[in-house]
């Protein structure tokens, strides 16, 4: 099966005009990496710098992980039902799109503007931490696999999250309870980034190589999984 | 113009069932290269659900077709949605982008090579060229399904599928995109048009299938009232004849009569060319003012309402196990609701 670059594309770039026009993606899109990153920035300006030793066990800058679990989850729970609710699914699958093209343009369109929102925050971050917080809390913060880790899981993560949002996506009728449902299956993702960050999860190499492995492992088997839920009779019968 | 050569649709014995509900049973019937053909039934009869079959779209539980002279099976799917377009029921526009942009990711998903040209020419085929900028959201219902259509004429496709094309348009609207039709039956296009509208089936199609879950009748709609009803002439006089049986009942070619109205008579015949002298010599013979001797036509709707009014009485007799499709030669001589056309 030889996939067409034109139809994947043609699909990403309509689900990328559709995002940009759609207030409450936007909206979505702006308050959830606010949300994340008020607790680590509260933290590095109140804390003195006699606890910075001890902040070095902790992973501060991992807690920002939840946005490229967050974000992606919720924008691919819009990309079936948003479809659904147009009525567009049909003139879409009555063309000679494969369900491997359309799989990928949708998660084309999830996966650019999450990893740019997740680096974004990212970035944001350790600038502010950099040029506002005092050197001994800065590089308590920010520390150099840390940094690694975090560029390296973005992506891994935000495939993971497209494709549990895009399953959740073509199972449910309306935007909204797919936006929930989503964040809520992904929010075990969420706990295991946030028990790494508070260092329960212990932040060593071979942990990291394990999580690293396991989610490349779940991004397959994602992908596999949500192939089959986009089956032309039954996106077109479950209305 | 109805063309040469093997058959745009061909559809055998064709069946789709959700479950235990079925949608559409047994049907089959066969659309000539060129020919608008028109699928009439009323709401949920399984209209939309035979399109969404053909156009690969839903599985059929049983029976075969060819589809623009592919069979319709899976293997097929890809290159049969090459060759066919699909307006469906409601027009499916992304509303968020303009009426450009929705054509766009349909001429890249058709991989229609040079895409600006061929959206130019499928817009000014429906008069929306002007209105190319327009977010979709913001264009009437009319309008937008006439983006749908342009959407559906963007490859050259050898079969052009119409869902309803006219429900929920005003008069004007509907007008417009039966102009548009007819434009296409001019092109030579072939067109597979579900409608509920009796006159609209009769306006546009070469051909009208009458359709309730399976297949009732198929023909032109003049040999289909032909087929169904006998000839009929209504008769008016100045005034009312004494003792019309006197006057009707001996004429053999006269197969029966009743009064309609108060000077006026609606006879049965046989053979129009001496049935009507014949009819008239007797009047005059009674010393009759004839005012008019006319055919009274019966519409498409007639044979539509005589077909349907019948499932509904086998329908109800069901309990008793009688057959839906019998009794079709009982629709002979009868003629409710015929009137005027
Ligand atoms: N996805 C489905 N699941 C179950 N039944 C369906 C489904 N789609 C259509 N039907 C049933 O099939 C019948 C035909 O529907 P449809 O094809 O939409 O009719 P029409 O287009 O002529 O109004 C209806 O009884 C409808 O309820
Ligand atoms: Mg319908």
């Amino acid at each position: 099966m030889t996939i067409s670059r034109r139809r994947v594309w043609a699909i990403a770039r309509k689900e990328l005009q559709e995002y940009r026009r759609d207030i409450t993606v936007v909206a979505a899109m702006a308050i959830l990496p606010v949300v994340f990153l008020v607790q680590p920035l509260v933290q590095v300006f109140t804390i003195p710098v006699s606890a910075a030793a001890a902040l070095r066990h902790e992973h501060a800058l991992l807690y920002l992980l939840g946005v490229p679990v967050l974000v992606p989850a919720a924008l691919a729970a819009y990309s079936v039902v948003g479809e659904r609710l147009q009525a567009t699914l049909e003139p879409v699958l009555a063309t000679p799109i494969s369900r491997a093209e359309l799989l990928l343009g949708k998660a084309l369109a999830a996966f650019v503007p999450s990893i740019c929102v997740a680096y974004g925050v990212f970035a944001l971050f350790v600038a502010v931490v950099e040029v506002l917080a005092r050197p001994e809390i800065a590089s308590a913060f920010i520390q150099g696999p840390e940094l690694l880790a975090q560029l390296l899981f973005t992506p891994l993560l935000v495939v993971w999250s497209i494709w549990v949002g895009i399953a959740v996506s073509t199972r449910v009728r309306d935007p909204r309870t797919a936006g929930q449902l989503a964040l809520l299956v992904s929010l075990p993702t969420v706990a295991v980034t946030t028990l790494v960050a508070f260092n329960i999860i212990p932040a060593t190499l071979p942990m990291a190589l394990v999580l690293g492995a396991a989610l490349l492992l779940l991004d397959l088997l994602g992908w596999r999984a949500t192939s089959a839920f986009i089956d032309r009779e039954r996106l077109i019968t479950a209305t | 113009m109805a063309g040469s050569g093997a058959p745009a649709l061909s559809v055998e014995h064709l069946s789709k069932h959700f479950g235990r509900r079925v949608a559409f049973d047994d049907v089959s019937f066969e659309v000539q290269r060129g020919e608008v053909f028109g699928f009439l039934g009323p709401n949920g009869a399984g209209k939309t659900t035979t399109v969404r079959t053909l156009c690969t779209l839903l599985a059929p539980t049983s029976g075969s077709a060819t589809v623009a002279g592919l069979a319709l099976v899976p293997a097929n799917g890809e290159r049969i949605r090459r060759r066919i377009a699909i307006m469906p029921e409601s027009p499916g526009l992304y509303l968020r982008l303009s009426v450009l942009e929705n054509l766009r990711c349909f001429a890249d998903l058709y991989e229609v090579p040079s895409p600006a040209a061929r959206i130019d020419h499928a817009l000014r085929a429906v008069n929306l060229a002007d209105r190319a900028r327009d977010v979709c959201g913001s264009l009437s219902k009319g309008m937008r399904q006439r983006v749908a259509l342009a959407r559906a004429l963007l490859t050259e496709p050898q079969v052009l599928f119409l869902d309803e094309p006219t429900s929920g348009l005003d008069p004007a609207a509907a007008r417009e995109v039966h102009e548009l039709i007819d434009e296409l039956r001019r092109r030579g296009v072939t067109v597979f048009l579900t409608t509920h509208r009796l006159a609209e089936a009769e306006r546009l199609c070469d051909r009208v299938a009458i359709f309730n879950t399976t297949m009732r009748v198929v023909g032109r709609p003049g040999d289909l009232r032909d087929r169904l009803f006998r000839r009929e002439y209504a008769v008016r006089t100045a005034a009312p004849l004494p003792e019309p049986g006197r006057v009707f009942d001996g004429l053999p070619a006269v197969e029966g009569w009743r009064p309609d109205g108060v000077a006026g008579y609606v006879l049965a015949v046989s053979e129009p060319a001496v049935a009507v002298p014949e009819v008239t010599r007797a009047l005059v013979a009674v010393g009759a003012d004839v005012l008019s001797i006319a055919e009274s036509r019966h519409s498409l709707e007639d044979v539509y309402w005589a077909l349907i009014d019948q499932d509904k009485l086998a329908d109800q007799s069901e309990l008793a196990g009688r057959d839906k499709l019998t009794g079709q030669s009982k629709l002979i001589g009868q003629n409710k609701r015929s009137g005027p056309e």
